[in-house]
């Protein structure tokens, strides 16, 4: 046992440190629940503006929701918006500041619901900001009611009975109706439930900051995200039921991306 | 030969006991443990140090950031 201990602290050394949380994450706890996906959400945002460089540009905009704390976790500047206003808000900063980098952070509820006239029209106008938008399928904070992004025959705690379609509707794919828009730039759905899904979340957060810095329109980047507490299972057992339920209906990969289709697509503003 | 190794340290109050990370853990070596923080959740720790090879799936999943991951190769 001794042997072990000492070949563990010779490898913990500075030098050989794969991976460590990034400077610009604060050591605040998080208020989330365990497995909760916005902490992983809001990690790889940490790390990308670390890694780009961009920390004094960035400002971002937070939501109405569980992620309305988000501005206590990653140490850039934040501004923090009435339930919905995140795309109106985000565009009056970037209008006003256009050498920021600006970006929303909304959950299904806030995006898809309340602030659904917000986000179709900003992305509509091609304003050139990063949208974030985590879809759990759930109201999570206020406890699990249905959402518009709730799947046909998911229960609720004002679903019971499961989303029935004679009275509830249909789930609301946001994220294919934004890709029809004009304005937007590049629009993606990711997950975060293994490790190689978080590595290709990290890379499209990635890719839509750089778009953000190319001035040619919204990025759009769906996260399919899971809520244990609201859906009633452990983390596991969430991402479990995230992939054989979640992802038939929301599948992942990029539904729009400009530059691979056709360069000349790509908007220059005009300053 | 070159054999890696790896070892991880968890920031043993943040961690929440979510288990992500023992899910993807692919050596096994990450397990909950008996006992608990001063929060009250059974937090990750290195069940079985030497099979950790640094693969930073753990930190990868982990929502909470508590995880750094170091890894060490060994040329024989």
């Amino acid at each position: 046992m001794a042997c072990v201990i000492e070949k563990i602290n010779e490898i913990i050394a500075p030098e050989n440190l794969v991976y460590a949380k990034s400077p610009l994450t604060n050591d605040d706890i998080m208020h989330y629940c365990p497995g909760c996906s916005h902490g992983v959400v809001q990690r790889l945002i940490a790390e990308v503006i670390e890694e780009m460089g961009i920390q004094e540009q960035s400002i971002g905009v937070t939501p109405v929701g569980c992620s309305v704390f988000a501005y206590k976790y990653i140490d850039i500047d934040w501004q923090e918006a009435a339930h919905g206003r995140a795309p109106a808000v985000a565009t009056a900063i970037k209008r006003l500041m256009p050498e920021k980098m600006v970006f929303s952070y909304q959950g299904d509820g806030d995006l898809a619901a309340i602030g659904t006239a917000e986000t179709l029209h900003a992305v509509n106008r091609g304003e050139n900001i990063v949208m974030l938008f985590i879809n759990n399928a759930i109201y999570g904070m206020t406890g699990g009611q249905m959402a518009p992004t709730t799947l046909v025959g998911q229960v609720t705690s004002t679903t019971p009975f499961g989303r029935n379609v004679d009275i509830n509707g249909y789930p609301l794919k946001i994220t294919d109706l934004i890709a029809q828009l004009p304005g937007a730039a590049y629009v993606t759905r990711q997950s975060v439930h293994t490790a190689a899904a978080v590595r290709r979340a990290k890379k499209a957060i990635r890719k839509a900051f750089e778009i953000q810095r190319l001035n040619c329109g919204t990025a759009f980047v769906e996260i399919v995200a899971t809520c244990s507490s609201g859906w009633k299972l452990s983390p596991v057992e969430s991402n479990k039921w995230m992939e054989e339920n979640m992802f038939p209906h929301y599948p992942l990969g990029d539904l729009k991306d400009s530059k691979r289709a056709d360069s000349g697509l790509y908007r220059i503003k005009s300053k | 030969m070159a054999k890696v190794s790896g070892a991880v340290v968890v920031d043993i109050e943040k961690c929440k006991g979510c288990s992500l990370c023992v899910e993807a853990c692919p050596t096994l070596t990450l397990m909950l443990n008996r006992s608990v923080n001063n929060r009250g959740y059974h937090f990750c720790y290195m069940q079985i140090p030497e099979n950790c090879n640094g693969c930073a799936n753990c930190s990868a999943v982990c929502p909470d950031s508590c995880i750094s991951v170091y890894r060490l190769r060994i040329v024989h």
